[in-house]
């Protein structure tokens, strides 16, 4: 399906939040993810299904004022 | 020490950690400055990407706490939804909340600033709110459940200083008992030492350090330079008088004609 990860459209196969980042090679506990403007915790991204055209966000620390 | 929500802190000087020429020299700085406190902020992460994860180590083995930011949110829905994904990753209620209302100046959005500062603190975030020098603005962040004030002395980055010293008194006059952190427009030591001697409880400051010709050298003055402010606040300052006033005592002195 269509998605747009952090800001970049692309076809992915994941069905769901967690897979994707599997599907993308994000690792690590240091990231955090929005879905459509909300928070999807770590927790949850297992079960948080996508769909065509999701809006996802995938964030780290960096360095700020 | 210096308390804020219940934890002690030794150092009066917060340190944000953009800007630096390098990992090493951030380091470096940090420990210069003898701060317990550095500011980070969360960005989008490439795929496969491990910058995140080598920053965040970095600071971890700094062994000072974390003030994450949402700079750069423009409304209430990206900083309240940074601010949460920032409670996940960084593992702290600590939010220093910006919600910024012009692209030319970085001034705070005030309304939005307030309406996210409700959301959050509701939501069981310590917020710390960047914002203004207006004291109406101010009482209704300590309304929203604010405990803290960080008011800018002038524009971030700019290295002004201090350039309403009288709004700057007028808040730490109303606001005898909310710690006050001037946050942005510090460019010198001596800025710091003018807020710190208005009775400010500490400073937050980025760019005058990290792109100073020595960021460590820099970090070590404003150190010294907060301290100084502080201890000179709490000896009680001279007030200045528009008279000549020896210092020398006159009783006693030789006249020779």
């Amino acid at each position: 399906m269509k998605l747009i990860v952090n800001g970049e459209a692309l076809e992915a196969k994941a069905a769901t939040l967690d897979a994707l980042l599997k599907e993308l090679d994000y690792e690590g506990g240091w990231l955090a993810t929005a879905l459509n403007g909300d928070v999807v915790p770590a927790a949850k991204r297992p079960e948080f299904q996508l769909s065509e055209g999701d809006r996802i966000e995938i964030l780290s620390p960096m360095q700020g004022g | 020490m210096f308390d804020l929500f219940g934890t002690k802190l030794a150092s009066r000087l917060l340190l944000g950690t953009a800007q630096y020429p390098s990992p090493a020299v951030l380091a470096e700085a940090v420990k210069a400055s003898g701060t317990s406190v550095v500011t980070a902020s969360l960005r989008r992460e490439m795929a496969g990407g491990r910058g995140g994860e080598q920053f965040w180590s970095l600071i971890r083995s700094l062994g000072v706490r974390v003030l994450p930011n949402t700079a750069g949110c423009h409304s209430v829905k990206e900083a309240v939804t940074t601010a949460k994904m920032a409670r996940e990753v960084f593992g702290t209620s600590w939010i220093k909340l910006e919600v910024i209302g012009n692209h030319d100046t970085l001034q705070p959005d005030v309304f939005g600033l307030v309406e996210a500062a409700r959301i959050l603190c509701e939501d069981g975030f310590d917020v710390f709110p960047y914002t203004t020098d207006d004291l109406v603005v101010a009482e209704r962040l300590l309304g929203a459940g604010c405990k803290v004030l960080m008011p800018w002395c002038a524009p971030i980055g700019s290295a002004l200083g201090p350039v309403n010293m009288m709004a700057l008194r007028s808040m730490r006059g109303h606001f005898p008992d909310v710690p006050l952190i001037v946050d942005a427009g510090l460019g010198r030591p001596s800025h710091a030492a003018t807020v710190m001697e208005l009775g400010f409880d500490a400073v937050l400051l980025n760019t005058a350090i990290a792109k100073a010709a020595d960021p460590v050298g820099m970090a070590r003055a404003f150190s010294k330079a907060v301290d100084a402010g502080r201890e000179a606040f709490c000896s009680g300052l001279l007030e200045p008088r528009d008279v000549a006033v020896p210092s020398t005592p006159t009783i006693g002195r030789a006249v020779f004609s």
